[in-house]
């Protein structure tokens, strides 16, 4: 994936950011700077804020007050150089359309209104799904793959326009662990090869072995540059006990809050 | 030779001349709306707005204003607020897309019981009467087919898109609102021709029933289109005969051929299954399927985590 990591401005640039949904506040004086080629996890409960957060960078919507930067610019213009796996359940699974469509899907925001796919897109298209060793699903209905497959077709939607940030909301929620490790491994590939990676999760587990830098998102946000996770900050940011098993060594298991605690 | 002769037969009456052309040019908006409104399952918002149209006809005939153009305001009226229901306050959709239904229905027949010495013409529009389809309505059909053929073409890419992930479309840029607004303005437009054809209580089953039938057998939506506006073709032309000759109800008779159609369709599919269990074949949706649009992202009522 190319990238320009010469510019000088950070990736994402978020400045005291609230939003609320109604009389909801969602997210509160929140900051977060995250630099170019850096592969950020978001974590947090549910309820927390963390797709907020994500739509809030993206510019699907607006902060009540503070600011958001994507890319150096404003998110509306700039998104267009940003890859998007939304939520799983944002998708109509019984809609009629090929594994190949949706790959091009990607490049929607490339080709302006009235204008149909060219045949580069389409090349480009089969490009991507063949990296991703989907090609011999390429005719198939996306109806009719399992949820693994389905998640490595939305990530070559992503990724069909070389975007220098892709933003995954939840990428694993409903799949094997298998194949966790393989998106987990391919997302590793790009982010060496410059692109700049934000993963919304809850596995926390998963975050430890991949990611660079953690964000823990429960309204307000702490950041975690070096991707240090420790009791503090998850007590802080779930407000309930949570229990991490960290890669690398096996089966080790913090606790986050005390064990008088229960 | 006999058919050949019956076929003549037909063709000398002016009405049915018209009626085929009618049934013809429905096919086509019928066969696409159709396809949209059934891949995105707006299958009883349709209905509400067709009920709704009825207010219109109603207050039309009332003020003696041209009935089609009450039915096409009342339907416009119908989509709009339950655009803006479906959008704004998801919860609601389904009580909102209810009653629309029935106070549409209702404000229909209490202006004619006003109006007097409508009665029998506003029965032919609950149950259609493509036998008295008028020139004038079968241009307004072919105007109407012109204007869902241009956007569907000019907006392919963006229709699949904000069907298939409403959520990635925004972000690519697709004018998602305004996408789903034309949608059901162009269900409005096709209720409001279907009313003649089949009737407005019939025009679910019109929508949807070809379309349904397509999307068992194919797996991409401008061929879903296509093949559902065949369909379409095949079931009102065979329907305008068998009841032409029968003596039957035009509407329900075409209906009836459809619903048979698609028994035989689910039939046929599921032998295809049978002999071939390997494949992995496109399982057949249930009709019975939620009827209420998905809900759309991004709006201020709705969080994700």
């Amino acid at each position: 994936m190319p990238n320009n990591i010469s510019s000088s401005h950070p990736a994402i640039e978020i400045l005291n950011a609230s939003f609320s949904y109604g009389d909801e506040l969602v997210l509160t004086d929140v900051s977060l700077t995250v630099n170019e080629g850096d592969f950020v996890g978001i974590i947090g409960p549910n309820g927390g804020g963390k797709t907020t957060l994500l739509r809030l960078a993206l510019g699907v919507i607006k902060p009540s007050s503070g600011t958001v930067r994507l890319l150096g610019g404003p998110p509306e213009k700039t998104r267009i150089r940003a890859g998007y796996i939304p939520q799983e359940t944002s998708s109509n699974k019984w809609f009629p359309i090929s594994v190949l469509d949706v790959a091009l899907m990607g490049l929607l925001s490339r080709r302006p209104m009235f204008r149909r796919y060219s045949g580069t897109d389409k090349q480009k298209a089969s490009r991507i799904l063949d990296e991703l060793k989907l090609s011999h699903l390429k005719n198939r209905s996306i109806g009719d793959l399992s949820g693994g497959q389905r998640q490595k077709v939305l990530l070559a939607r992503a990724l069909v326009s070389e975007p220098s940030i892709l933003f995954l909301d939840e990428p694993t929620a409903s799949i094997d662990t298998l194949g966790q490790d393989e998106i987990y491994e391919y997302l590793l590939r790009i982010n060496k090869a410059g692109t700049t990676v934000v993963l919304v999760t809850h596995n926390v587990g998963a975050v430890s072995t991949y990611i660079r830098s953690v964000a823990c998102v429960n309204r307000e946000l702490f950041y975690h540059p070096d991707g240090v996770l420790d009791e503090k900050s998850i007590a802080a940011t779930f407000g309930c006990p949570v229990d991490i098993i960290a890669h690398g060594h096996p089966h080790r298991v913090y606790h986050a809050h005390g064990e008088h605690h229960a | 030779m006999r058919t050949g002769n019956i076929m003549l037969d037909i063709l000398h009456y002016d009405f049915m001349r018209n009626a085929l052309f009618a049934g013809l040019l429905v096919s086509i908006a019928c066969g696409i709306v159709g396809s949209l409104v059934v891949v995105n399952r707006l299958s009883s918002l349709s209905g509400g707005i067709a009920h709704a149209a009825y207010g219109g006809l109603g207050l039309a005939a009332f003020f003696r204003w041209p009935l089609l153009a009450g039915a096409m305001l009342f339907s416009l009226v119908a989509s709009w607020i339950m655009g803006y229901v479906t959008v704004e306050k998801k919860e609601r959709s389904d009580t909102t897309i209810g009653v629309v239904w029935a106070v549409g229905m209702a404000f229909g027949i209490l202006m004619i019981d006003l109006t007097k010495g409508y009665y029998v013409d506003l029965m032919s529009y609950l149950f259609g009467s493509i036998l008295a389809v008028p020139v004038q309505s079968i241009i307004f059909m072919a105007v109407l087919d012109v204007i869902i053929l241009g956007a569907i073409t000019l907006l392919y890419k963006e229709l699949v898109a904000l069907s298939y992930d409403e959520e990635f479309a925004q972000i690519s840029g697709v004018p998602v609102r305004v996408l789903y607004y034309l949608i059901l303005v162009l269900i409005a437009f096709c209720v409001v021709v279907l009313i003649r054809v089949v009737g407005l209580i019939l025009v679910i089953a019109l929508f949807t029933i070809p379309a349904s039938i397509a999307e068992l057998f194919t797996r991409k939506l401008s061929r879903i289109m296509i093949i559902a506006s065949g369909l379409g073709m095949v079931f009102t032309i065979s329907g305008l005969f068998l009841s032409f000759y029968f003596n039957l109800t035009s509407g329900a008779t075409i209906i009836l051929v459809a619903g048979f159609s698609y028994f035989l369709a689910l039939v046929i599919k599921g032998m295809q299954k049978k002999r071939r269990p390997n494949v992995s074949s496109t399982s057949p949706r249930p009709l019975a399927s939620p009827l209420v649009l998905r809900p759309l992202q991004g709006r201020p009522t709705e969080r994700g985590v």
